[in-house]
């Protein structure tokens, strides 16, 4: 049956042949494979397989390197002793408790410029005013390096919690603000005319049209300034910490133990890479309009 | 003004024009003064060519832009800002696209304060006169252009408003669709009675709605002729073939094409 009516559609492939049969005798067209093509999609299966495809590329070349013997084990751990040190950290040096206080670090000093930073940043985004009297400072305050002002806060602060909560809050309040007012002040002037139209005043103007139509930036906002804190908070944990994976990097180096730096920075990634992922979730539950 | 303000008068025009300062201070006129009055429950269409102005004009009525001279009186009152005491339908889809279909036709209901109760009867009441049943809670990006402009005439009515003002609203729709729309508008008018300003630059959908084509002039615009469209209502699609509708058609199409020309040679 296939045999005979691959014979009668010569020109079509015998696999397509086979599932058009029974449907129709009109040649089926030939499936199209464009995979280098620009902006050609990929399939949901093949992009998992290549992206966990550079993972494993990746330890395979950093396993030649270090078990190979082409670099010195003081300078670079290889993989297996890596995760035997991760091992030891776990079980000999609670590392559980530094990876705690690192996460909590990250999220107390976020939440804490979230908090300030949203509101500030709906206001200059709303009232042209506002705006013209915090734009400048603010603008000015993003580019001061928040590692800089570990040694004043240190004085001002201390060496407690307080100290690396303000690192987190100095890297990202600012960060927000310009970002959070670029959102809300791009906002749909249609939508707002439409808005007056139907009765609504100033406070309705804010409250239901300029938030709710920026809130899915706004949040894709956070996602963004929430994956730069963690690249504060290993700094902060650097300089004048007792704890948090930041200071048990500072503690091996002086150890010379590559294979737990290492780990400490795989942990990172991954700890960063879980967050943003539940965040990412979490936008597209709560603004499924904005991604129709 | 010192006008007299005539009772059956709803909307008034009293010598409004309109100039734009540009960023270098050079200044456009986009209307000349104009006088145009609109009774009570009528339906009046505004045809122009592109560019023309008549689009200012609506904005100045729906209190979304300012007349540089004149005044505009809605019921003895003058208007000083937007109000949903005017319904305005824009061109491009101007639907709230964090709502769902019922949401943006309550949304004006829900900015009064009215009782949710009652909002949903209401809701559900032009849900139905638009034909949008089965659609409440779809959100804008998941409709058609038609469906969307169906549900900002209904989020427009829902308000009951004095007058419906619309700008060009099934501009962006194809031909078929635009047809369809047209009916179901006219429908609606035909049962509820609204004041209507409409504009367009097409002469078939001018002729076909309106009770009176009030026809713009070039840029700047001013009213140039009004033609008094006698058809009886309701209106079938099927006058649009009839002489009668043919000779207003050439007559309309005369003028616009005279203003067109001038635009292009400006």
């Amino acid at each position: 049956m296939q045999a005979t009516s691959s014979k009668a559609l010569p020109q079509v492939p015998p696999r397509a042949a086979s599932a058009s049969t029974a449907v129709s005798s009109l040649p089926v067209a030939p499936v199209r494979r464009r995979a280098f093509a620009p902006l050609e999609p990929v399939g949901a299966r093949a992009r998992v397989l290549l992206g966990l495809g550079f993972f494993v590329v990746f330890v395979l070349v950093w396993s030649l390197a270090t078990l190979g013997g082409f670099v010195s084990p003081t300078f670079l751990a290889s993989p297996p002793t890596m995760v035997k040190e991760g091992w030891l950290l776990f079980t000999e040096y609670g590392f559980i408790g530094d990876i705690g206080m690192t996460v909590w670090r990250v999220f107390g000093g976020f939440l804490l410029a979230a908090v300030f930073a949203v509101p500030l940043g709906i206001a200059m985004g709303t009232w042209k005013t506002v705006e013209a009297f915090f734009e400048p400072f603010v603008s000015f305050c993003r580019y001061l390096p928040a590692s800089a002002f570990i040694p004043l806060l240190i004085l001002w602060a201390g060496l407690g919690e307080m100290q690396k909560l303000l690192v987190i809050f100095i890297g990202s309040f600012f960060q927000v603000v310009l970002m959070v007012a670029v959102t809300v002040g791009g906002a749909r002037r249609d939508l707002v005319e439409a808005a007056y139209t139907l009765g609504a005043n100033s406070r309705g103007i804010v409250a239901r049209v300029l938030i709710p139509g920026a809130a899915p930036g706004i949040a894709e906002t956070l996602r963004l300034v929430l994956g730069w804190a963690w690249t504060y908070v290993i700094v902060a944990e650097l300089i004048g910490s007792s704890s948090g994976i930041g200071h048990m990097i500072t503690d091996s180096q002086a150890l010379l133990n590559t294979g737990q730096i290492i780990f400490g920075i795989i942990v990172i990634g991954v700890i960063g890479l879980l967050s943003d992922f539940a965040f990412k979730a979490l936008n597209r539950r709560l603004f499924a309009w904005a991604a129709l | 003004m010192g006008r007299i303000v005539m009772s059956q008068n709803q909307l008034s025009i009293q010598g409004v024009s309109r100039v734009f300062t540009g960023t270098k201070g050079q200044r456009t006129q986009a209307l000349q003064p104009i006088d145009f009055e609109v009774k009570e429950n009528d339906f009046v269409t505004i045809l122009g060519p592109s560019g023309c102005g008549k689009s200012t004009l609506l904005r100045i009525v729906a209190g979304l832009d300012f007349p540089t001279t004149g005044q505009v009186m809605l019921d003895g009152e003058r208007i000083e800002g937007p109000g949903a005491d005017r319904g305005v339908v824009f061109q491009s889809y101007t639907l709230f696209p964090w709502l769902t279909v019922a949401q943006n036709i309550r949304f004006g209901l829900r900015e009064r304060g009215m009782r949710e109760a009652d909002q949903k009867e209401r809701s559900e009441f032009f849900i139905a006169k638009v034909g949008l049943r089965g659609f409440e809670n779809h959100f804008p990006k998941q409709l058609s252009g038609g469906m969307q402009q169906r549900t900002a005439i209904a989020r427009a009515l829902a308000n009951d408003p004095k007058m419906l003002l619309l700008d060009e609203p099934f501009g962006a729709l194809d031909n078929q669709t635009r047809v369809l729309m047209q009916e179901l508008l006219l429908g609606i008018w035909e049962s509820a009675r609204k004041t209507v300003l409409f504009v367009t630059h097409d002469i078939d959908e001018a002729i076909f709605m309106a009770n009176r084509v009030a026809v713009f002039s070039a840029r700047p615009g001013r009213i140039k002729t009004e033609i008094a469209v006698d058809f009886p209502h309701p209106r079938s699609y099927t006058i649009k073939t009839s002489p009668e509708f043919m000779d207003i058609k050439a007559r309309l199409t005369e003028e616009i094409r005279a203003e067109s020309m001038a635009a292009v040679e400006h």
